[in-house]
């Protein structure tokens, strides 16, 4: 702040403080606070309770199917995120923006909806069902099923943080390497990448906290059969449905946690990608 | 529909046909992505036009004109539009507090605003439900006053307002970080109040962010189920969301029924996912002096 400083708008101490005061007093009441209680309830039979309440059998087997969903999910939608981004940024054919417009679709269709698709199709009276089921192949009320529905519904996420960037960054170094004789694997290893990398990283990390936690589109296409098809967030419903008040946020204190630490990670990567 | 994309191209087309395409993989990303499009969006999209389309005009029209189901559409509409009416309020006093001012906490605050979108959602509903129920820390406080939330549409718009907070904050921060202090400066020193000047200077250049940020929440809101149906309390007519009554179709096994009415939900978002992308665009445009 070398310049000398002009008033602006808000600038006196009292609007100040009444602003700032307002926003703080809303932020902890909205947001905060449902945090703390969280870890309250979860911890509210203390320690040994609670993780009496993590290592119950069927609180495990939530958390192992969990998972398997993210180990699934996210590798799968990282390639095709990083694929559908190298095209729309650096080619230009028509029909481009349309496949822009299409990524966006599982952001605005409701979760429920999403898995009723999934259901239409791959349910036992479906097109696909059908014909898979004359192999005996049952996907839906499976755990196959909770993985499509997943990939539905966080496929944008990785695409979505990398367009803006790529398209920012453009691609001269890409074609300079093109130029001196690299191959695209080669392109995609020493350039594209290293520039990527912060905010690949950020879309996997968002892609992974709703694949853990997502629960509307998975609950339409799970059947909850404990100990079989019962994600985290669907156990958390179950326990709460039983009156198990502190079994329930005992499990959701892990999804809080997994909120938490992406939160952490976008602070660092956006603090990474301000040092460049 | 690639009737966006067709205005500048004839001018480009010339100059990458003349070159032929210099990157590799064209072919490669271009059959990835529609295979993968092809298979995870459109085919199970089809597959519930087919479903709702085949079973007659008269029958739909009679499943999705249902008066519970009116009920739902109506009280989801309007929690929706409550809630991102508050969040245009609290976002733009967050963004504006945000980028304004420095003090204490605030890096804190600021990441704490994307906890919503971070929280799964089931979490999200139970953690609300509970805060809000009867003997519960803001529950215990409101019934004083008479104000019950829990098993009212009012808590379907406090779970709708939380999940969708990070929306206009979002949307209107980069705007308010590059706006140019030179008119709001001049108007100031010339003796003009804080309000006049923002409401002559600074909304102007501010509301369309705004708008684009609380339609964004607005659909969200819509679709939202996770959060909503433990603090709904869920009887029909009066605090039924649309997605829980697909839900309660589905639960009855009434298929046809489940997808007339998701394919009322999902063609509203589609059209409203389309008019968000279109203002978005032309107001981008006009950002960038076009």
């Amino acid at each position: 702040m070398a310049t000398p400083k002009h008033r602006r708008v808000g600038d006196s101490p009292m609007v100040r403080r009444l602003l700032i005061g307002t926003a703080v007093l809303l932020t902890v009441l909205l947001l905060f606070m449902p945090l703390v209680l969280i870890f309250v309830q979860a911890l509210s039979e203390g320690w040994a309770g609670y993780a009496g309440n993590i290592l119950d059998d069927y609180t495990l087997d939530a958390i192992g199917l969990t998972l398997v969903v993210a180990l699934m999910t996210v590798p799968l939608n990282m390639v095709f995120g990083v694929f559908l981004a190298w095209l729309v940024t650096r080619f230009r054919f028509p029909g481009r923006k349309v496949l822009t417009t299409l990524i966006d679709i599982p952001f605005a269709v409701s979760p429920v909806v999403a898995g009723l698709l999934y259901l239409l199709l791959y349910g036992s009276n479906g097109w696909a069902g059908q014909w898979l089921g004359e192999y005996d192949i049952q996907l839906m009320f499976s755990w196959p099923g909770i993985v499509m529905v997943t990939v539905f519904v966080t496929c944008p996420f990785v695409a979505r943080e990398l367009i803006p960037l790529m398209q920012q960054q453009g691609s001269e170094e890409e074609e300079a390497g093109v130029v001196l004789g690299a191959s695209g694997w080669q392109l995609f290893r020493r350039i594209t990448l290293p520039n990527i990398r912060w905010a690949l990283l950020y879309g996997v990390i968002l892609t992974n906290a709703r694949a853990v936690g997502e629960f509307g589109a998975v609950s339409v296409v799970s059947g909850n059969i404990r100990g079989e098809t019962n994600t985290l967030p669907l156990h958390v419903e179950l326990l709460y449905q039983d009156y198990n008040i502190v079994g329930a946020f005992a499990a959701a204190s892990l999804l809080a946690a997994i909120a938490l630490l992406t939160l952490v990670a976008k602070a660092i990567v956006e603090w990474r990608q301000s040092r460049v | 529909m690639s009737t966006t994309d067709t205005s500048g191209r004839p001018a480009k087309r010339l100059s990458t046909s003349g070159t032929k395409r210099v990157l590799p993989g064209f072919g490669l990303s271009l059959g990835i992505s529609l295979f993968f499009i092809s298979l995870v969006l459109l085919l199970p999209i089809t597959g519930l036009v087919i479903r709702a389309g085949g079973m007659g005009w008269e029958q739909f029209w009679f499943v999705v004109t249902d008066p519970r189901v009116v009920a739902s559409y109506k009280v989801t509409a309007l929690a929706a539009l409550a809630a991102s009416l508050f969040n245009c309020v609290f976002g733009l006093l967050m963004a504006w507090v945000l980028v304004r001012y420095e003090f204490p906490g605030k890096r804190f605050l600021d990441a704490i605003m994307d906890l919503p979108f971070a929280l799964p959602t089931a979490v999200a509903g139970i953690t609300l439900a509970t805060l809000f129920s009867e003997n519960g820390w803001y529950g215990q406080l409101l019934s004083q006053i008479g104000i019950e939330v829990a098993f009212t549409p009012l808590g379907i718009v406090i779970a709708m307002a939380f999940t969708s907070v990070p929306f206009v904050v979002r949307t209107v921060q980069p705007v308010l970080e590059e706006l140019a202090p030179e008119d709001e400066e001049a108007a100031v020193s010339l003796g003009a109040s804080d309000a006049t000047v923002f409401r002559r200077i600074l909304f102007p250049t501010l509301w369309p962010a705004i708008v684009t940020g609380g339609a964004l929440s607005f659909a969200r809101s819509l679709g939202e189920y996770g959060a909503v149906i433990f603090i709904a309390g869920n009887s029909p007519y009066v605090s039924e969301v649309i997605s829980l009554m697909i839900f309660v179709r589905l639960e009855e096994y009434d298929f046809p029924a489940a997808s007339a009415i998701a394919a009322v939900v999902m063609v509203t978002s589609l059209i409203l996912l389309l008019v968000i992308n279109v203002w978005q665009g032309r107001y981008l445009k006009r950002l960038n002096g076009g």
